[in-house]
């Protein structure tokens, strides 16, 4: 079996596995993720809480299968927030060139000259920490990356001697880019958003962790773990489960990643 | 080779220039008021004006930005709405902390991840490659806040080998200091070995590759000297540039990593002050902290010629 | 008879783990000192793999699973690590094909050449570097000193293959392995290096084994030629009778696709210009840096050329002549900063409204046929995307017309639903050529379009260009480094240098009685062929040109 046919699977699994049990926590879960129980506070995974309740007695699986629909929706809609900005400034300024290039790019560049999570915070700032600010802060902190990499690979196609043929054929510079640059463009997006998906994943999570994230009472694996935190010596099962299921996640998607990035990019086949 | 330097440091300026734009921009489209900001909610209208005033909030923006880089660079970044303390000392103090750990990671990560990342792609699809890379994807996976947890639990909590609460400064007391920096450094440098491994050994086998590395072995070179003396050096050129990239990225601060082993970094400065609405403080450490970043970044290019004298024939 | 110096005896490489996938099969040979011998092949031939397991330096997925190599009598494989590395570099030389990533970039020449001698000479510091200016002062590099503390990317890269021999040669080996060392050079410098190389070896009595494509180059140094195909050698023996009796039918087909001077065509010379240019310039301007002032160099100096309706014109020169450029500014791909395109005797500038009649007109055919053809497409859409603009075509009939044309092209309708990476170089040319011809263009630029095929391919392809031609009788300008293909196809022939036409004519008056010194120098270069009954014979033009080649390359 190839590398990369090993790593759609062992990544696919994991990957199923926190999707699924995303869809799931949308309509069912064991226990409601909210509900608090100072009776059965802090207790062990056992035969009633399969992995054990928190300090306020609530299940920790509804509360992570719960978490997993909402780091989901706001990755996915990151990403594709980044994707289509970055598409669309990426092609503008690699194919006009010239001043709008320099433009977009400079600022693009100042942008790139925070780290993303910084950029998020600072964002985050204003547009206030809710589902929808959180996601149009990542989705603005993450966007810059995006316009770096598709208008570098704009760059090195329009060198290549198919888009002069289009040229050559008599077609016009809007046509050429939509038929010939952007679908060759999409090979290097593609396993950027895939990585990016993870990262905006870790990101969310940290801020949550932070306490900036989506606020409590809504379980987050992120606001999870920060208030797992005090009670970690007595119930260490609050403080692996979400990690676990983060590093899960995430060792799913980039092993994805890595076989979708082979798969467009023989060039780093067997990372 | 000066004429690169010197125009390399000229491209930074508009870099500069867009964010300190940025910078006074972010805090401006803050929703609320400055002045009612750094009062707070029950000021009276009357301090309100006279703030406002103080604070050159009555004139047009431009000449209200150009009073604020003027500050800014005579190396005035306001004062703490908190408790009044001077923006720059606040951030130089707690950058010392964060950056003396990170340095300490950063460092560490790349003795143990280089030579790992170029024995991998030396032993391509061998058992040792696929060690070191399973290794390495597997510590990528893992948040640092979570891994430093874990850290915490083991060796703090279970084991009681180390401190798990408080911190004390390198500087006040060096065996007590480095004994408080043992789990943080742990926690990244684990995580930053992941990256840098993979690095190193893509660009290892981009050059394991070319024909110079053929020519050397025709000399009649070892195997050990073809890696040392051929295929090190230049392989070691994209992970710099990834080095610089990961430094400029932790130099501002880890607030995770703080968070999770109470230290005052930066990091934390920056989240306390979000919290606090302390906008002042937050404005001050976004523009130091891209300034660091623009900084290392342009001294790892002026230093990119050690490791490729092309660069500079460009 | 006496030992050879290296026998290859039933030698085969395979795939590692997967013996039954043979590279190169039961190959056998041998090279007597001093000896030059010469491996001919087409790619995937696995010529490369050979030369590389003489000092066993195979890549590493690569593995020898049958037969010996022996150097003097003592079987390479089986020698220890340590055995080899005092082989190689000491008796053992090598030039490789690629002057720009053969020498380490991060290391002075001084550095790499001292290698060698550290492993191989007791020489104390300075005699090394005694040693080493002496051989770059052998191979003509301009103060040696200076280039002791260069790094390779200041030197071009005639210079570094020169480099590259100096190093090879540093300690008088007795074998050097000279795989394609010249392909990647311009006309002038390939002779001149190949010339310097075979008079080093004879000085030095160093045996020679020159891996080529390229049959003529090998034929006029070398004194034996091993012909190989597929992982086989299907034939050897000395020169003289490989190329005037083959024995073997690939070795017949190798010769038959040398190309010779086509027949020659009247063209009328009052016919009307179909494409013409006059006075036209081109510059490249570097951007003001901030320190650098704005400069303009000049890539055309005030070109006039006229292509006459049915007329294949030829434009050669070395690279940096400003071939491709002017190819590419007829064309409308780099704008013209002075002068003018007529076509059809009217003047057509971008944007003008008769511009989009010439651009249909005026088709091209790129180098590369690895990049001129979209991977995301299939060949149907390819083709097709040529007639976008035919407004009164309907969707049927275009594609009729793309199978009609595919056809023509030797393509058959199972390619239509083919994407580029499932067909080979040659037959992805043939698409780039479909789609040239498909929309009846008046005229076609073809830039360097056959140069980065296989010999036997490349005939095949010249020859369906000019049947093509001959058929629907576009206009053609062909632009080529390489005058021997030129002489097959063009009626007339431009020669440009620098920016410059220096001489033009018809065909046969330039290559027989050349006006100009660098037209005579090209010339030189490339061999004249004359079928015999059996085979070829190959002669030399202007073999005393030299001082011409000197001054040429001045």
């Amino acid at each position: 079996m190839k590398r990369h046919q090993r790593n759609y699977i062992l990544g696919g699994a994991p990957l199923a596995c926190f999707l699924g049990a995303a869809l799931i926590g949308r309509f069912w879960t064991p226990f409601n993720p909210m509900r608090i129980d100072l009776r059965s506070k802090l207790q062990p995974p056992g035969a009633a809480h399969w992995l054990g309740t928190d300090e306020f007695g609530r299940d920790l699986l509804s509360r992570l299968m719960a978490a997993a629909g909402t780091s989901v929706s706001i990755s996915l809609t990151t990403v594709f927030f980044a994707l289509l900005a970055g598409l669309t400034l990426g092609v503008i300024a690699g194919y006009a060139r010239g001043w709008t290039d320099r433009v977009v790019m400079s600022l693009n560049d100042a942008l790139l000259a925070f780290p993303s999570m910084l950029l998020a915070l600072a964002l985050l700032s204003i547009t206030g920490a809710n589902m929808y600010g959180i996601i149009l802060a990542l989705g603005m902190a993450y966007t810059p990356s995006m316009v770096r990499v598709v208008r570098g690979s704009v760059l090195s196609l329009r060198e290549r001697e198919f888009i002069d043929a289009s040229r050559i054929m008599g077609n016009s510079a809007a046509y050429t880019m939509l038929r010939h640059i952007l679908p060759n463009c999409l090979g290097p997006v593609i396993v950027l958003a895939t990585s990016m998906f993870g990262s905006v994943l870790l990101t969310e999570s940290a801020l949550s962790f932070l306490g900036l994230g989506v606020p409590p009472p809504a379980p987050t694996w992120g606001n999870m773990l920060a208030s797992a935190r005090p009670h970690i010596a007595e119930a260490m099962w609050l403080g692996i489960f979400p990690g676990l299921c983060i590093s899960l996640s995430l060792l799913g998607i980039n092993l994805f990643g890595d076989a979708i990035r082979d798969r467009f990019d023989p060039r780093m086949r067997g990372l | 080779m000066l004429k690169f330097a010197f125009t390399r440091l000229l491209s930074a300026i508009p870099t500069l220039f867009i964010v300190s734009v940025a910078v006074f921009g972010l805090i401006r489209l803050i929703p609320g008021d400055p002045a009612s900001l750094m009062l707070g909610d029950l000021a009276d209208a009357d301090a309100l004006a006279a703030a406002r005033k103080a604070m050159g909030l009555d004139r047009p923006v431009p000449v209200q930005f150009a009073i604020w880089l003027g500050d800014v660079v005579q190396g005035d970044l306001g004062r703490s709405v908190l408790n009044g303390q001077p923006v720059l000392d606040l951030v130089l103090h707690r950058f010392a902390t964060s950056a003396q750990m990170v340095l300490i990671a950063v460092g560490l990560s790349v003795l143990v991840a280089v030579p790992l990342g170029m024995a991998a792609a030396w032993r391509q699809n061998g058992g040792l490659d696929l060690a070191i890379v399973s290794m390495s994807t597997l510590l990528l996976s893992v948040p640092t806040f979570w891994l430093g947890l874990m850290i915490l639990l083991v060796f703090g909590l279970k084991l009681g080998w180390l401190p798990v609460l408080g911190y004390v400064s390198i500087a006040d007391n060096p065996v007590a200091g480095l004994i408080y920096l043992v789990m943080p450094v742990l926690t990244l440098v684990l995580h930053e070995v992941g990256i840098i491994v993979r690095m190193a050994r893509a660009s290892t086998l981009d050059v394991l590759r070319l024909d110079y590395i053929t020519h050397a072995r025709a000399k009649g070179m070892s195997e050990s000297a073809v890696l040392l003396h051929h295929a090190a050096r230049n392989a070691f050129g994209p992970t710099w540039t990834l080095i610089g990239l990961i430094l400029g990225n932790l130099l501002g601060g880890v607030a995770v990593v703080e968070t999770v082993f109470t230290i005052p970094g930066l990091g934390r400065l920056i989240v306390d002050s979000i919290y606090a609405r302390d906008y002042v403080v937050v404005q001050g450490c976004l523009l130091f902290v891209a300034l660091t970043y623009l900084l290392v970044n342009l001294v790892v290019d002026l230093l990119y010629p050690l490791f490729d004298p092309r660069v500079t024939a460009e | 008879m006496n030992q050879p110096l290296v026998e290859v005896d039933r030698l085969s490489l395979s795939v590692r783990g997967l013996s039954d996938h043979q590279i190169v099969r039961d190959v056998s040979f041998r090279v007597d000192a001093g000896e030059i011998v010469g491996i001919v092949g087409e790619s995937g031939s696995g010529k490369t793999m050979v030369a590389r397991s003489l000092m066993n330096l195979q890549p590493p997925a690569i593995s020898i699973s049958g037969g010996d190599v022996r150097f003097e009598g003592r079987s390479v494989p089986a020698m220890t690590g340590k055995q080899v590395r005092a082989l190689r570099g000491a008796r053992l030389g090598m030039v490789f094909q690629e002057p720009m990533t053969s020498l380490n970039p991060s290391m002075t020449i001084g550095r790499q050449l001292e290698e060698p001698l550290k492993l191989h000479a007791r020489l104390d510091a300075p005699r090394r570097r005694e040693r080493i200016l002496d051989i770059l002062r052998r191979v003509d590099i301009r103060d040696p000193e200076a280039a002791f503390r260069a790094f390779p990317h200041q030197f071009s890269g005639g210079m570094r293959q020169r480099i590259m021999l100096a190093s090879a040669m540093l300690l008088k080996p007795s074998l050097l392995i000279a795989d394609e060392p010249t392909t990647a050079l311009d006309a002038l410098v390939q002779r001149e290096v190949l010339e310097l190389m075979l008079e080093m070896v004879r000085d030095e009595k160093t045996a020679l084994l020159m891996i080529s494509h390229d049959l003529p180059m090998v034929a006029r140094y070398c004194d034996r030629i091993i012909v190989m195909r597929q992982g086989e050698v299907v034939e050897q023996g000395p020169v003289a009778e490989i190329i005037s009796r083959p024995r073997h039918d690939y070795t017949r087909e190798l010769l038959q696709s040398m190309p010779m001077r086509g027949p020659l065509r009247i063209i009328d010379q009052a016919a009307s210009a179909v494409v013409e240019v006059k006075g036209l310039e081109v510059e490249y301007r570097t951007k003001a840096g901030l320190l650098a002032p704005k400069t303009i160099k000049k890539a055309l100096h005030g070109i006039d050329l006229c292509i006459r309706s049915g007329e294949i014109v030829a434009l050669v020169g070395a690279s940096g002549s400003g071939k491709t450029t002017l190819g590419r500014c007829i064309a409308g791909l780099v704008p013209a900063s002075s002068g003018g395109i007529f076509f059809a005797g009217k003047v057509v500038k971008p944007g003008s409204p008769a511009w989009h009649h010439y651009r249909l007109n005026c088709q091209m055919i790129f180098q590369d046929p690895f990049g001129s053809l979209d991977p995301r497409m299939k060949i149907r859409e390819i083709v097709v995307e040529a007639l976008r603009h035919d407004r009164q075509a309907g969707r049927v009939e275009k594609a009729e017309r793309v199978r009609a044309v595919l056809e023509e092209v030797g393509l058959d309708g199972r390619y239509l639903d083919r994407y580029p990476h499932e067909l080979s170089g040659g037959q992805r040319q043939r698409v780039a050529i479909a789609r040239a011809v498909v929309g009846r263009p008046q005229f076609v630029i073809a830039d360097e379009a056959v140069s980065a095929l296989d010999v036997t391919v490349r005939t095949k392809v010249l020859q369906l260009l000019a049947d093509l031609q001959r058929r629907h009788g576009f206009s053609c300008l062909f632009i080529s480094h390489d005058l021997s293909v030129v002489e097959q196809l063009a009626d007339r022939v431009v020669v440009m240098r620098d920016g410059v036409i220096v001489e033009e004519g018809k065909r046969d008056a330039i290559f027989v009685a050349p006006q100009h010194e660098y037209t005579r120098a090209l010339l030189s270069a490339i061999p004249t062929l004359t079928r015999t009954d059996t085979g070829v014979s190959l002669s030399w033009r202007f073999a005393q040109a030299d001082g011409a080649l000197a001054e040429a390359l001045q």
